[in-house]
């Protein structure tokens, strides 16, 4: 039982299976609903808008829960004690953004990609530029994520520990994922989503309920067992600031980080892009009232699995285990339920990733083929535009998909957790201030949007490259490696890891002074169109539809 | 139904003066009076709360019963606030703006119709 050898009682064979079956159950399905596709660019997007309020919060849930959510918040739980409990209250709290400022007008007001909101009353070309810019970049920095987490992940249940060896594997994933996305457009991609949530958060409940049963349903009780098992600095768990009570410059990183949390979810494109697939504003507002329910369900859970990992298998073993953090949650499913309940974890943790994978190349090559290469480029007059859209769309995405690939592999030995915060910090920065505007402030105009979106963007890229994360963290004694992605070289001069806190405010400023120093003034008619509909749903929905 | 059948936007469609109608002035009023107190309400308690995680860390480790302190308490209670205002909402929604819009599009949807002869 060698814990250098992969997640110690762990059987690949029996974690591949597991996954194939996955992977061959829900291709079977995606075949299946593609089958009842039209071909047009509205089916490839958004399912034609044909999924139902509950459907698509499912859906929303499968393709917000990433494995970040799910290995690094029990992992952080179980090392770090609440301060990883305070990553889940963002995450969470996030969704009434979400819910009552952008989902409903949203749906009302565009088709299929942020782009089509945010250049409605403005110049088409450059703000779609902008937009589509702003969500390949978001959406490549999640994508690099979770392929970096697929590649740990192998190393962890696989036993594939070589370079080579987890290459392929992601290669796998990749292709896997490119096969979803242009067999079944969205309506595939979407029931992929379903079904990996309703596998994820059954798992999560099952392994919660066991925990708490060994304790007696005390959550009391599981809070001092973990205390108990870490030791000396086993109390400290209870407490916030563990992790980020180090100094005055850790607790301004943990509000900026809070920050980015909250205001990033409502503008990440894929979950934007997820309230077009339902008919109506009204059933926007169902889908993301269950994602709130599940998602916060979830994180109930992902607290008692964290502990529960912290109590039953303790920091040590989980500090010392490949992934180190990431392992938490399958160690503690091998410690309750064996071999076969790793194996299922396993499984899920894979098609977790697969699912949120598929859903950002899907935004990805959406905003591509619909903003860049119809709008931009051909001026929004094409020849067939709805099969020359298709077609671009998924050529994109299998271009996509091998980035996916070779950025994965690059990336795999990255902190996952970083990638994951800077997708968050600049959809806070560029897109939502932009969006926020759009929707409720009638003067906003065309050089607002891009002073907002491109200063944004730049902002946040900027100040992660001069930040601590990228360069100049002093070497941990225990590794002999800097925490920071360089080594050796040291140009950081900003202080914090999340940027959000200046980016943030920063860009808000500049959509303000761009729109008041822009010569520019918005088309009044246009601006009353774009009024009228988002909260009508004129035009967007029909009259028959409730 | 599919985006592409929605009815296309007309350029006839006077937009200003719908904008301009008090029952469509009352729409927006009703929903902004609702989400952006509501917002500044959450937005305010969830700073509060990542405050007092930061710099109260001796109140938040106050324990209240068994191992359960303070900091645990009001991390659960940002759960329970965001369940309930999301409750809320829809209620509000679904009795407050939901009714008025329906009845504004139904009003400006069967007008164009006839408008245009079909």
């Amino acid at each position: 039982m060698s814990l250098a050898q992969g997640v110690a009682g762990s059987n690949p064979l029996l974690n591949i299976t597991i996954f194939g079956l996955f992977v061959v159950v829900t291709l079977a399905i995606v075949i299946r609903v593609s089958k009842k596709a039209s071909s047009g660019a509205s089916d490839f997007y958004t399912a034609g808008g044909g999924f139902s309020g509950p459907q698509n919060g499912v859906a929303i849930s499968g393709d917000y829960l990433s494995a970040a959510s799910f290995l690094g918040i029990a992992g952080a739980i179980a090392l770090n004690g609440y301060d990883g409990f305070l990553y889940s209250v963002g995450f969470l709290v996030a969704w009434l953004v979400a819910l009552l400022l952008v989902a409903e007008l949203l749906r009302n007001t565009g088709k299929y990609t942020m782009g089509d909101v945010l250049a409605f009353r403005m110049r088409q070309r450059p703000v779609r530029a902008a937009a589509a810019t702003s969500t390949l970049a978001v959406s490549f920095f999640y994508l690099l994520a979770q392929m970096a987490g697929a590649g740990g992940l192998v190393a962890l249940l696989l036993n594939v520990t070589s370079t080579g060896g987890q290459a392929v594997v992601i290669a796998i994933v990749g292709a896997v994922m490119i096969a979803y996305v242009l067999i079944g457009g969205m309506r595939g991609t979407t029931w992929v989503q379903i079904i990996k949530a309703v596998l994820l958060i059954a798992g999560a409940g099952i392994m919660t309920l066991w925990v708490l049963a060994l304790y007696g349903f005390n959550f009391s009780a599981l809070l001092g067992a973990a205390v108990e098992r870490g030791g000396d600095a086993g109390e400290a768990l209870l407490n916030p600031g563990k992790q980020y009570g180090k100094s005055a410059i850790t607790r301004i990183d943990f509000i900026s980080l809070g920050l980015a949390l909250v205001l990033g979810t409502a503008g990440l494109p894929h979950i934007l892009m997820r309230f077009y697939t339902v008919p109506t504003a009204k059933e926007a507002r169902r889908s993301v009232v269950w994602a709130i329910a599940l998602i916060g369900l979830f994180y109930l859970f992902t607290l008692v699995l964290g502990y529960g990992a912290g109590a039953l298998v303790g920091p040590d073993t989980i500090r010392k285990a490949p992934g180190a953090a990431n392992s938490a949650a399958p160690l503690l499913a091998y410690e309750l339920g064996g071999t076969i309940l790793l194996g299922i974890i396993a499984a899920v943790a894979f098609a977790t990733i697969l699912a949120v994978v598929a859903g950002l190349t899907i935004t990805a090559s959406a905003s591509f083929a619909h903003d860049i290469y119809i709008n931009v480029i051909k001026h929004g007059h094409v020849q067939d535009e709805q099969h020359t859209e298709v077609k671009i769309a998924r050529r994109t995405a299998i271009v996509i998909g091998i980035v996916a690939i070779a950025g994965g592999i690059l990336a795999s030995r990255q902190n996952i957790a970083f990638l994951v915060a800077l997708a968050f910090a600049v959809a806070a920065s560029a897109n939502l201030p932009t969006i926020l505007y759009t929707l409720f402030w009638r003067r906003f105009n065309t050089t607002g949007a891009l002073c907002s979106i491109y200063g944004g963007l730049a902002i946040t890229i900027v100040l992660i490259i001069f930040s601590p994360v990228v360069s100049g963290k002093p070497v941990d004694p225990a590794t002999g490696r800097s925490p920071s992605m360089l080594q050796g070289v040291d140009f950081s001069w900003f202080p914090l890891d999340n940027p959000g806190i200046i980016s943030i405010p920063a860009s808000f400023l500049l959509g303000y002074l761009g729109t008041v120093l822009g010569k520019d003034r918005p088309d009044p008619k246009k601006v009353a169109e774009m009024e009228v509909r988002s909260l009508t749903g004129i035009g967007a929905e029909k009259a028959v539809a409730h | 139904m599919t985006a592409t059948d929605r009815p296309l936007p007309s350029e006839a469609q006077d937009w200003e003066a719908m904008l301009a109608r008090p029952e469509f002035q009352e729409l927006r009023r009703r929903l902004r009076r609702f989400v952006f107190p509501m917002t500044a309400l959450f937005l305010g308690w969830y700073l509060l709360y990542v405050l007092m995680a930061t710099y109260a860390v001796g109140f938040m480790s106050i324990k209240l019963w068994g191992n359960i302190n303070v900091g645990l308490v009001f991390g659960l209670l940002q759960f329970v606030s965001t369940f309930a205002i999301t409750a809320a909402y829809v209620r509000f929604a679904d009795r407050k703006l939901d009714p008025l819009s329906a009845e504004l599009r139904g009003e400006i949807e069967s007008g164009e119709f006839e408008r245009g002869g079909k």
